[in-house]
């Protein structure tokens, strides 16, 4: 993707280190990417890849110390964030940008109603008065699907089911017509039929809405349900990048092939195919490639001993594998990458 | 896995589950009276043939794995019976109970809260076997380093804490401890759950082959119908308590019958971006277990609820010509 005007936020080389007793973890290394307009970016991974301190770093929410952005830009309406102060950042989070979390139970307060929660983003950042506030509060909530949200309004979470905090959460993110949404795997605590609803939720509000979303999850399928751009993270670094459609046919990484490879599905229910090993840890990341020591086309060589960059391979299609050509010839001859 | 016998005899069921019944009282004011009950199994059969795996799908809340624990017996049952190899599980007195567990084991969910943090992973591999006196001293160091190489783990790992190894690694210590006993029989409760997409595959990969090598027989709770679809060859799926269909795997996944079912296998994200949105999402939530509706308890949500559904209990009835494709809907009988 190209700089253009149709970009909303763009990361250029964000490095997010954490300083501990243990060493220098080097949790986020040299991660660049931009979001469109109205448009969802996925950062797709397993745990401990890096991906929710990038999206930690973008709204600058990493605890210092230990942990540092040592290097980067976060650029949005040709302002960087990373430069901004701490007092102007406060009105960018919640307001311009975003967080929806994972776990609904345990980010919302738990001794406030739904309605005051919701209306306190509303008088904060919108400068409006109480009564104005509530009513855009119930016109949301009404949005996100929540039935009679007049009544609803004087509830506390632990009376709500996990699938309506989640969309409550929803709503909370969106009051203040922010152009962007952090999505932190919203919707890996819940139910595959309530997942299935607040994917379906979060479609149909971006159509409406036209906010951008970063989204952030471990699972290709609810990429496939909802991103439009996918990039892929291992051991701090994004090692491929592309459209959505591009990524599932055409995977050129070895790691993310070994994804498609590992993930049960109803449509092939042959025996998997498991990558060995486990991912490193972010205090010890090999050198060479971080993947080497898993991968099954690793040369113990070169792979070993010089990072791979980015590649460009095809149209808006990068990846950071030195035999990227490989795994697309394996395909195309039909050999398996993985026994 | 263990090829499927053309003609499985009566005599080739390992686990027999009929009826079984776990309720339990819900206390409310000072004087805890009970007030009703969470039915959270109600009513549910099957068996298990030897060397096959059951998988037992269902959501939060659903009582999959409340039916694992009661079958063995870590839950007490409040109706039903459970026979194992022909021996009735509840009604074994203690001393012939213990023998009996040597044969039934658990692996648990939670490969964090389910290992004591303070002993070393050969205490832990070597527990069952010292409980039961079976092995003492350079025989069960020996039997230890056997059963992590087992499950793909050095020898050498039994000196360190659980605290030491990863999600997947804990996992396959918890299977070495389950395996320690020779058993049999092994509830697999949500054995992957908690684990990375690529640690998954080789849990389930460790699991088929601990199958095929060693004959043993599996009951796979899961909420995952994808990974249950890849290690079971029958399925049993849950709701409010209830077995609502339950089929050999290839033919349910062919061909679901009950509408909860189709729901679920169609909430399922596909990994294919080209493949239409279209899905049959079932209205609103999960009811209470403390107060299923009555009839039918997927009528509230059913997109092809008939007016008898809120009246009538559907029974677990063999579907048209599938004979071993049982399904709980009045839209089948």
């Amino acid at each position: 993707m190209t700089e253009s005007a149709d970009i909303l936020l763009s990361v250029e080389g964000l490095t997010t280190r954490f300083f501990t007793d243990e060493g220098v973890s080097y949790a986020v290394e040299g991660v660049s990417f931009a979001i469109p307009r109205g448009r969802t970016l996925a950062l797709v991974g397993e745990s401990g890849c890096g991906k929710t301190v990038t999206a930690l770093s973008i709204l600058r929410l990493i605890p210092d110390p230990p942990g540092r952005i040592v290097a980067g830009a976060v650029r949005s309406n040709s302002t960087d964030l990373l430069g901004l102060s701490e007092a102007e950042m406060r009105r960018v989070r919640g307001n311009r940008i975003s967080m929806v979390f994972q776990e609904p139970m345990t980010s919302l307060n738990p001794v406030f109603t739904i309605g005051d929660q919701i209306t306190e983003a509303v008088v904060l950042h919108k400068k409006v008065g109480r009564d104005e506030a509530i009513g855009q509060t119930i016109e949301m909530l009404r949005k996100v699907g929540i039935p009679d949200p007049e009544a609803r309004i004087r509830e506390y979470p632990h009376q709500m089911s996990g699938g309506m905090r989640q969309r409550v959460m929803i709503a909370m993110a969106l009051v203040c017509g922010p152009q962007l949404v952090i999505a932190d795997e919203p919707t890996t605590a819940l139910d595959v039929t309530i997942q299935a609803q607040i994917l379906d939720l979060l479609r149909a509000l971006q159509a409406d809405i036209g906010m951008s979303i970063l989204l952030i999850t471990h699972d290709l399928g609810v990429v496939a349900e909802i991103a439009h751009h996918v990039c892929v993270m291992y051991a701090g670094r994004i090692v491929e990048e592309a459209d959505v459609q591009e990524l599932f046919d055409n995977p050129l990484h070895p790691y993310t092939v070994g994804l498609f490879r590992s993930r049960p599905s109803l449509e092939h229910r042959g025996p998997l195919a498991a990558i060995p090993g486990t991912v490193p840890s972010p205090l010890a990341i090999p050198p060479g490639c971080p993947f080497h020591p898993r991968c099954p086309l690793s040369d113990g060589a070169r792979c070993a001993a010089e990072r791979p960059p980015l590649q460009v391979h095809a149209a808006g299609h990068t990846a950071a594998c030195w035999y990227a050509g490989r795994v697309a010839d394996m395909r195309t001859r039909g050999e398996p990458l993985y026994k | 896995m263990i090829a499927p016998e053309p003609n499985a005899k009566l005599d080739d069921v390992l686990l027999q589950v009929s009826d079984l019944k776990t309720h339990f009282p819900v206390k409310r004011g000072l004087l805890g009276r009970t007030v009703g009950h969470v039915k959270a199994v109600d009513g549910v059969s099957f068996a298990i043939r030897r060397g096959r795996t059951l998988g037992l799908v269902g959501e939060s809340g659903c009582g999959k794995t409340t039916a694992g624990r009661t079958i063995l017996r870590l839950i007490p049952a409040t109706a039903g019976t459970v026979s194992f190899e022909g021996k009735s599980v509840f009604d074994l007195p203690p001393g012939e109970l213990r023998q009996l567990r040597r044969h039934m084991q658990i692996i648990f969910q939670d490969p964090y809260g389910s290992l004591n943090p303070r002993m070393t992973v050969g205490g832990i591999i070597g527990e069952p076997l010292r409980v039961h006196g079976l092995a003492r001293g350079r025989e069960l160091e020996d039997r230890v380093a056997q059963l992590l190489e087992h499950v793909g783990l050095a020898p050498a790992y039994r000196n360190r804490y659980p605290h030491e190894f990863s999600g997947g690694q804990r996992q396959r210590i918890g299977i070495a401890r389950a395996l320690a006993l020779e058993p049999r029989f092994i509830v697999c409760d949500e054995p992957v759950s908690a684990l990375d997409v690529s640690i998954q595959a080789q849990i389930l990969t460790l699991l088929e082959r601990l199958q095929a090598e060693l004959g043993l027989t599996y009951l796979f709770i899961a909420h995952d119908l994808a990974v249950v679809s890849h290690i079971s060859d029958d399925v049993a799926v849950m709701y409010l308590g209830r077995i609502v269909e339950q089929s050999p795997a290839d033919r349910l996944y062919a061909e679901p019958l009950h509408p909860y079912t189709k729901c679920l296998m169609s909430a399922i994200p596909r990994a294919n971006p080209r493949q239409a949105k279209s899905r049959i999402v079932p209205r609103g939530e999960v009811p209470s277990a403390l107060n299923p509706p009555p009839g039918c308890p997927f009528h509230p949500r059913c997109p092809w609820a008939l007016e008898r559904c809120p009246v009538e209990v559907p029974l677990l009835l063999p579907a048209a010509n599938e004979p071993e494709h049982l399904v709980s809907c009045h839209l089948y009988h």
